[in-house]
């Protein structure tokens, strides 16, 4: 076993104390979220309060725990819906190359590219009201195109190899060799691919809890715990900070174990980058 | 040349149509009736009766859409109904707030990126290389609005350079400029990270290049042949990710808009939300998507003039 790429490390162990944060948050928090005590308002770091309290008296660090679990189930999910519908659509177009399938999930593909996410994704809060679920749709939408380039990019190459020759000789459908042979073999291409589009879920979830178009209150969010400290950011700058501190944190332990999974699985790629 | 342009231009008008399609029927044909969700549940018939023959809502969804695309393309994008105003002067407005805006933050993107990049690239795999590719790591992973918001923090609660936001208008430029500074500023930063770490990339793959040792083996020293012969050839990709951040940045603007409570189209749309202005939602939805398809169909055209490899691939 060769050595593990030092940024993959730090980044695993970046996201983890995340994940556990997340996870943990769901059996036990220190305090509830979502009860408001004004008497406890405002308090610096405590014994009782680690990172202290909000103008609504609830407790930061609380908060910061269930932020995770919102932040991280919005972007995995829209991975999810990105990883379900984009990489069949980019199989099938490889495999179809240059036929009117593969033209037409390409020029679809190029379309939404075209729209700003955070447009549709105001578009679609402007007429169904804003709520976790469609913002997991909003980012789950732009997932399907980048998917679906991957998927086709990794496939046409794969599709010119003998081994496919081979397995079509052996009378192997196309549907069949894509499932059985393509797509373990573009499996990698995918993961990390996967970990950069959910660091980038992460930053979009912010930005729509932070205008106030992802999941709504009480629940919090870590982009509305830095809405909601905007208007103390002359008193308390630290309830500005500290939301944000785990936003940065968060993505770029995603991004670092991205850029260690992609040294580690595609030596190629190494090579290039150095 | 001329063939390359043709096929660009039906792609556009065919993102175009299918753009407008898509927002017309998530405003218009979703909600049923728009007149009754504008209006709320409390309205009284007579009221949302007038309204749907003010909007014109009694047509078909085919003579709606159709009305609407010859409105915009007339300049006419409709009356917004809590201001009372036509949305296209609303928009007029809004947008000297936005465009430049936009435009502040794609120069200073592009001011910090490239000596970073080129810096990078020049020390490969040296201290200043990593110590660069670090710093951009953590730009690419700080989201703009809260940049923003430190930056008031630092700037406008702390040392009280700049005032924490707000725009005072044109008519005193060199106040509207400096309003607009941390804004872009907050906007450019995270770009920047993003455009120095494909400069970089780009360069170092010129930089391998055969016809690079030429230009070492002739005299040049690393330096001019970095600056003369990488630079040039490394700015296709690098120009592209330029086109590109141009509409991430129009969009991005409406977040940052509302850390700095500029009064630009981020917060107009935001306000015709709140409002259930539909008309407002939905002409600037189309005039932002109308701005992001056109700069992307600019930037391949430019693309194509600067390397004629990329014109046979329609």
């Amino acid at each position: 076993m060769k050595r593990l790429p030092v940024p993959l490390i730090f980044g695993a162990a970046l996201s983890s104390v995340f994940l556990t944060m997340a996870l943990l948050s769901f059996v036990w928090t220190p305090h509830d979220v979502e009860q408001l005590v004004i008497a406890n308002r405002l308090q610096s770091s405590s014994a009782e309060f680690w990172l202290g309290t909000d103008q609504f008296g609830r407790d930061l660090l609380s908060m910061l725990m269930v932020g995770a679990r919102v932040s991280l189930a919005v972007a995995l999910v829209a991975v999810g819906i990105g990883v379900a519908i984009g990489v069949p659509l980019g199989l099938a177009a490889a495999a179809t190359r240059g036929s009117l399938l593969d033209e037409l999930i390409m020029r679809g593909n190029d379309l939404i590219f075209a729209f700003p996410s955070l447009v549709i994704a105001i578009l679609i809060t402007a007429v169904f009201g804003p709520s976790a679920f469609n913002a997991i749709i909003a980012i789950g939408i732009f997932n399907i195109p980048v998917f679906a380039r991957v998927a086709r990019g990794g496939a046409l190459s794969l599709w010119t190899l003998d081994y496919i020759l081979a397995a079509r000789v052996a009378g192997k459908g196309k549907a069949r060799i894509s499932a059985e042979h393509i797509l373990p073999n573009i499996a990698n291409l995918l993961i990390v691919q996967a970990t950069i589009q959910f660091s980038l879920g992460i930053l979009a979830e912010a930005a729509l809890s932070y205008v106030g178009l992802s999941v709504q209150p009480p629940t919090p969010s870590w982009g509305r715990m830095l809405a909601d400290a905007q208007t103390m950011i002359y008193t308390h700058p630290m309830l500005a900070v500290l939301p944000g501190l785990a936003i940065v944190l968060m993505v770029l332990g995603l991004n670092l174990m991205g850029d260690g999974l992609r040294d580690m699985l595609d030596p190629r790629l190494r090579r290039v980058r150095q | 040349m001329l063939r390359f342009i043709l096929g660009r231009l039906i792609s556009l008008s065919l993102s175009l149509i299918v753009a407008s399609l898509v927002i017309f029927t998530v405003i218009e044909v979703i909600p049923g009736d728009p007149a009754a969700f504008m209006l709320g549940l409390n309205a009284d018939e007579a009221t949302v009766q007038a309204l749907r023959a003010d909007l014109g809502l009694d047509g078909s969804n085919a003579q709606r859409y159709l009305a609407w695309i010859a409105g915009m393309v007339q300049g006419d994008f409709g009356t917004s109904y809590t201001y009372r105003v036509p949305v296209a002067e609303l928009v007029a407005d809004r947008l000297w707030v936005s465009l430049p805006l936009a435009v502040l933050s794609l120069i200073l993107s592009t001011v910090i990126a490239f000596p970073v990049g080129l810096m990078a690239a020049a020390n490969r795999g040296r201290a200043a290389d990593y110590g660069i590719m670090g710093g951009t790591q953590l730009g690419i992973a700080i989201p703009n609005f809260w940049f923003g918001m430190l930056l008031v923090l630092v700037f406008a609660v702390n040392l009280r350079w700049f005032s924490a936001g707000g725009f005072p208008g044109w008519e005193t430029p060199l106040l509207a400029l400096k309003s607009l500074l941390l804004p872009s500023v907050a906007l450019a930063l995270p770009q920047a990270a993003i455009l120095a770490r494909v400069m970089r990339s780009a360069l170092i793959e010129t930089l391998a290049q055969d016809y690079m040792r030429t230009a070492r083996a002739k005299g040049l020293s690393r330096r001019q042949a970095l600056l003369r012969h990488a630079l040039r050839n490394a700015l296709i990709p690098v120009l592209t990710i330029i086109g590109l951040q141009f509409s991430f940045l129009l969009a991005g603007a409406i977040i940052i808009e509302n850390v700095f409570f500029l009064p630009g189209l981020g917060r107009l749309i935001f306000q015709g939300i709140t409002q259930r202005d539909l008309v407002v939602v939905e002409s600037v939805t189309m005039l932002l998507v109308f701005a992001v398809i056109v700069v992307t169909f600019l930037v391949d055209i430019a693309y194509a003039i600067a390397d004629p490899r990329l014109r046979r691939r329609v």
